[in-house]
C-alpha cells in the first residue's frame, strides 16, 4: 500500500489540443471554396464565419487541408469572391 | 469601436475537428474563444461539443476543458469557481481564469435546468453559454422544451404542438446580473456581449440559436441566413438584461424602433425542411398564426423591461 499520496499513481483520460484531431477532414469536400482574388476586397466576412477555422485572417488563405466544403464563405461573400467548385475524382 | 479587423487572429478552435459540415457551435466556440481569450475553463455537459471536440487522446479545443454529466452543468461549475478560489488563494495562481459552462438546450432546458437554478440562485461567479438548436441534434434530433410550435422531430413526426419555454426570462427571474441573446449572424453583437459578460462578477447566461442543418434540414451554407432570418422574423430576439434594465440590439432593436420592417415568420418557416410536414398539411396556417403571436407576446413580455416603454 501506498504511504503518501504523492506514491499514489494517478490515470487520467486526458486529451491534447491538436490540430486535425478527426485526420484530414479535408477529404469529407464535396465542393471546394475557390478565392478570386480580383474580387476579393479583404472585409473578413469569410474568416469569421468559417466554422471550422480554416481560413487565415492576415491574408483569406484557405486551408484546403482540413476545409469540410460547407459553402458558408461562398454564400456570405458580398462580392461573390468565393465559388464553390466540385471536387474531381482522386 | 469592435470591428472584425480588431478581432484577435489566434485560434483557440483548432481546424480538423469532428464537427457536421457548418456547425454552428463549433463557429460559436471560435467567437466566445476571441472574446474570452486563453485564460478560461470550459465545462461541457453531454451535448454536441463533447462530440465535436474530438476523440481521445487528441482534442480540438484549446482550453482546459471538462466533460460532466448531463444534470450537472451548473454544479461542476460551482465546484471549478470554489477550487480556483481556494486556488487563488492558497497562492498557486494569480488570476482566477473565467469559468465557462458549454451546454445545449438538453442540457439547459430540459435536463440541466435545476442545477443551473441552483448555482444561479448561489450566485456563482461563471457564464453559462446555453447554443441553442432547438432539439437534441447529438442523440438524432429528438423534441426538447426549446422545440417551437410546429417543428418536426423523431418524436413529433407530424409537428410539435406545444409552444417552447423561454429560459432567458426564467434567467431574468433568477435576478442574476447579467443575460444575453445572441446571434452567429451578428458576430460583433455576440462578440461584444460575451467581453462584457466576462467583464461582470456573478452570474452570466448567454444563449445562442444555433440553426443545424442536419437536424433542422437546410444545406450546410446556409447556417449564417438561417440565423440572420431568424433575427428577421423576430423568431430569435436580440437583447441583453443588465440592472434590471433590458435593452434591445442589433437587428432586434431596428425591428422595435420600427426603423426595419419585421420580416414574416412565413419566409423562416419555409427556409427549413422540419416545418415542411406542418405546412404542407391544412393546419399549417393555424400554426404559422400561433407562432406570430408567439413573436408579438414575447415582444410585449420584454418590453415591459425596457424603461422607454413602460
Amino acid at each position: 500500500m501506498a504511504e503518501s499520496i504523492e506514491e499514489i499513481e494517478f490515470i487520467t483520460s486526458l486529451s491534447r489540443p491538436t490540430k486535425g484531431c478527426a485526420g484530414d477532414t479535408g477529404e469529407w469536400r464535396v465542393f471546394r471554396p475557390v478565392k478570386d482574388e480580383t474580387k476579393c476586397n479583404n472585409c473578413l466576412i469569410c474568416w469569421i464565419y468559417c466554422p471550422e477555422a480554416c481560413i487565415s485572417k492576415s491574408d483569406i488563405e484557405i486551408d484546403y487541408q482540413y476545409c469540410k466544403g460547407c459553402g458558408i464563405c461562398a454564400e456570405e461573400c458580398p462580392t461573390k469572391a468565393i465559388v464553390m467548385v466540385k471536387e474531381e475524382k482522386r | 469601436m469592435v470591428t472584425l479587423k480588431s478581432l484577435p487572429e489566434e485560434e483557440l478552435f483548432l481546424a480538423g475537428s469532428t464537427a457536421c459540415h457548418g456547425c454552428p457551435s463549433s463557429l460559436a466556440l471560435r467567437i466566445a474563444f476571441k472574446a474570452l481569450g486563453s485564460n478560461m475553463v470550459l465545462i461541457v455537459v453531454a451535448s454536441c461539443t463533447s462530440v465535436l471536440q474530438g476523440s481521445y487522446p487528441l482534442s480540438a479545443i484549446n482550453v482546459p476543458l471538462l466533460n460532466i454529466a448531463f444534470a450537472a452543468g451548473g454544479a461542476g461549475a460551482s465546484g471549478a469557481v470554489a477550487g480556483f478560489k481556494a486556488l487563488k488563494k492558497r497562492g498557486e495562481i494569480e488570476e482566477e481564469p473565467t469559468v465557462v459552462m458549454w451546454g445545449g438546450d438538453g442540457g439547459t432546458y430540459d435536463i440541466g435546468i435545476q442545477s443551473l437554478s441552483g448555482a444561479a440562485e448561489r450566485e456563482t461567479n461563471f457564464i453559462y453559454f446555453c447554443y441553442n438548436n432547438e432539439m437534441y441534434s447529438n442523440t438524432g434530433t429528438q423534441r426538447s422544451g426549446a422545440t417551437p410550435l410546429g417543428a418536426w422531430t423523431t418524436t413529433t413526426p407530424a409537428g410539435k404542438h406545444q409552444h417552447r419555454k423561454d429560459i432567458a426570462q426564467i434567467m431574468i427571474a433568477h435576478r442574476i446580473p447579467y443575460v444575453a441573446t445572441v446571434s452567429l449572424a451578428y458576430p460583433l453583437d455576440f462578440y461584444q456581449k460575451m467581453q462584457k459578460a466576462k467583464s461582470i462578477v456573478g452570474t452570466k447566461y448567454i444563449e445562442l440559436l444555433a440553426p443545424c442543418p442536419p437536424g433542422w434540414k437546410f444545406p450546410s451554407s446556409k447556417t449564417i441566413e438561417v440565423s440572420r432570418l431568424a433575427v428577421q422574423s423576430g423568431m430569435w430576439l436580440l437583447y441583453e438584461h443588465e440592472n434590471g434594465e433590458t435593452r434591445f440590439t442589433a437587428a432586434t432593436k431596428k425591428i422595435i424602433e420600427g426603423k426595419v420592417k419585421k420580416r414574416p415568420v412565413k419566409e423562416y418557416l419555409e427556409m427549413q425542411g422540419r416545418f415542411r410536414p406542418v405546412l404542407e398539411k391544412p393546419e399549417g396556417k393555424e400554426a404559422e398564426d400561433l407562432l406570430e403571436k408567439e413573436v408579438t407576446e414575447s415582444i410585449r413580455r420584454l418590453k415591459g423591461w425596457v424603461p422607454e416603454y413602460i
